[in-house]
């Protein structure tokens, strides 16, 4: 598949987060958090539950208002109260952990919905377009089904197919396995990896160790609302500087996930 | 899925289910099972049917060994008293069914538009939510007969220029202020049921609040509540007779209460009641079967 080069950004980092901050309540979740992502870079993000990995995507795809800090993507400032936040969101691709595809449509329908309703495409040719990312994940003889007729790792895979479709600039990936059977979680992080060869931007949020390590250009350990730690693969997981993400990686190994 | 536990009808020839050239053939425990379950299916269905015959026995002979029951009979279940009062019931009947095919178009509409309203967001809709909120709280809390009165009555008082006179649409007209307001709440139930989760995933599409609404969520939300929805739509049938007390015209229950007057026979609204049975049951299995046709489980309500 072809991959859209991503803007021009006068070489700066395709994603560039600064001192982002996220409050629930009492709760602060993202705490001045800073990140880079350059294009065609992959970066996994790893930290306990509550670390803010989730959170951090909600706000880099607008699904939540950061309550202070900068979001910039190709340059542009997306969390400006001004930008157009639903073309923003249309060109960042995410996938979540519940997979939510839309029960009351078609597996062809939902990837789809975005182009014929969106970009108003012609039905013909949204569905052509479809057929073929459907096809790349292994699931075009199931365009007709309704997504209750799937397994969940083939119902992951039609929400990666469907985010795909209005051709991203960047993916996110927020624990996509994690509501998977361990058996069906390897179709999907095939798939993961196929999008790292085509070039793809992406920032996954992940538990398996194991895929970090394989798929990561750059691990960052998040806790307490911040980067704590990052850097290679190997360094991180292997060889960490820091005592919480020892504590962490150890928590880790001692459950089996390593 | 649905599990097939319980089901009345029996199972399948396992041979055949198998598919032709497949070579399994039922172990001799699992034909024991089949003629076990076989034996079972056959006995209940027996229970069922002599338990249902002999309630249904009791309670007949009760009733017609009763003391009273030559007088009830002729009062209540008159065969010629039914036949001299039909043509006039069904007349009455007509304007049920019209009444309650307007009204119930324009309750749907109306109330689906109050509960839009009250789901957005922002302070720049405050006075909308504020109506709607208003709306319901007001016409929810107010029996049905007055807002009858205060529109058949009321409105045409004003001697307005454009205001209608005709009895009918402001029974209607009132029928659905009334109603829209119970009905909204039915609407904004199922638009809360639909899991942030579907909001979100249409959201990343880049799809607008607009289109989530009407492409994600709605869709979904109809289907969860199509059953207390035509809960309301059968009780409006019934409640569609209600404009008669603006006067002419008259309908299936005033038909009745006319027919019977002066003979002290109730045998009319017994066969008034027959015939908004024949509207609402029909109704209803029509529902049951769409529902099923276009069935689907719905989203996973986890994060």
């Amino acid at each position: 598949m072809t991959r859209r080069d991503p803007r021009p950004s006068a070489g700066g980092p395709l994603l560039r987060v600064r001192g982002v901050r996220k409050v629930f309540g009492r709760n602060v979740v993202l705490d001045g958090l800073d990140l880079d992502v350059d294009a065609h870079q992959v970066v996994v993000l790893i930290g306990a539950s509550g670390s803010g990995k989730s959170t951090l995507l909600r706000c880099v795809d607008l699904l939540e208002t950061v309550d202070d800090g900068v979001i910039e993507l190709s340059g542009q400032d997306i969390t400006d109260p001004r930008a157009d936040a639903d073309a923003v969101r249309s060109r960042i691709g995410i996938v979540f952990q519940s997979f939510n595809l839309f029960p009351h449509l078609s597996v062809l329908d939902n990837v789809t919905l975005a182009p014929r309703r969106v970009h108003r495409v012609p039905r013909e040719r949204a569905e052509t377009r479809a057929l073929e990312l459907l096809d790349r994940v292994g699931l075009r003889h199931k365009a007709g089904a309704r997504p209750d007729e799937l397994s969940g790792g083939q119902q992951q895979r039609v929400a990666i197919a469907r985010s795909l479709v209005n051709d991203p600039e960047l993916m996110l990936f927020d624990e996509v396995t994690s509501a998977l059977d361990p058996e069906l979680v390897g179709e999907v992080l095939d798939l993961v990896r196929d999008l790292k060869s085509d070039g793809m931007t992406m920032v996954v949020a992940t538990h398996e160790m194991g895929f970090a390590r394989q798929v990561a250009d750059r691990v960052c350990f998040l806790d307490g609302g911040r980067v704590l730690e990052q850097g290679p693969p190997e360094q991180v997981l292997g060889d960490p500087e820091q005592e919480r993400t020892r504590r962490f990686l150890r928590r880790i190994i001692d459950a089996g996930r390593l | 899925m649905v599990s097939r536990t319980g089901s009345p009808t029996p199972a399948p020839d396992p041979v055949a289910a198998a598919g032709p050239g497949s070579g399994w053939v039922p172990s001799p425990l699992q034909r024991e099972r089949i003629a076990y379950r076989g034996r079972q299916t056959r006995r209940s269905l027996l229970v069922a049917a002599a338990s249902t015959a002999a309630v249904g026995g009791v309670l007949a002979a009760v009733t017609v060994n009763a003391p009273g029951w030559p007088r009830v009979r002729e009062s209540f279940l008159s065969y010629d008293m039914a036949r001299r009062a039909l043509p006039d019931l069904l007349a009455g009947f007509w304007l049920n069914i019209r009444v309650f095919s307007v009204s119930a178009v324009l309750i749907l509409a109306l109330s689906l538009l109050i509960a839009l309203m009250r789901t957005l967001r922002g302070p720049v809709f405050w006075p909308l939510r504020a109506v709607a909120v208003v709306y319901v709280d007001v016409f929810r809390g107010i029996p049905l007969l007055l807002v009858l009165y205060l529109v058949g009555f009321g409105l045409p008082g004003l001697r307005l220029q454009g205001i209608p006179t005709d009895t009918v649409v402001l029974g209607i007209i009132a029928l659905t202020l009334s109603y829209s307001a119970y009905v909204a709440e039915v609407f904004r139930a199922g638009i809360e049921s639909v899991h942030p989760s579907q909001r979100a995933a249409a959201r990343s599409l880049g799809l607008s609040a607009g289109q989530t609404m009407r492409l994600v969520v709605l869709p979904q939300a109809v289907r969860n509540v199509v059953p207390p929805l035509l809960n309301d739509l059968v009780s409006l049938t019934k409640d569609s007779g209600l404009i008669s007390v603006l006067g002419i015209p008259l309908d299936v229950i005033r038909y009745a209460q006319i027919a019977q007057m002066g003979r002290a026979n109730f045998t009319p609204y017994v066969v008034a009641g027959l015939l908004f049975m024949l509207l609402t049951v029909p109704m209803t299995r029509f529902t049951d079967a769409v529902s099923r046709r276009y069935g689907y489980l719905p989203a996973g309500g986890h994060l």
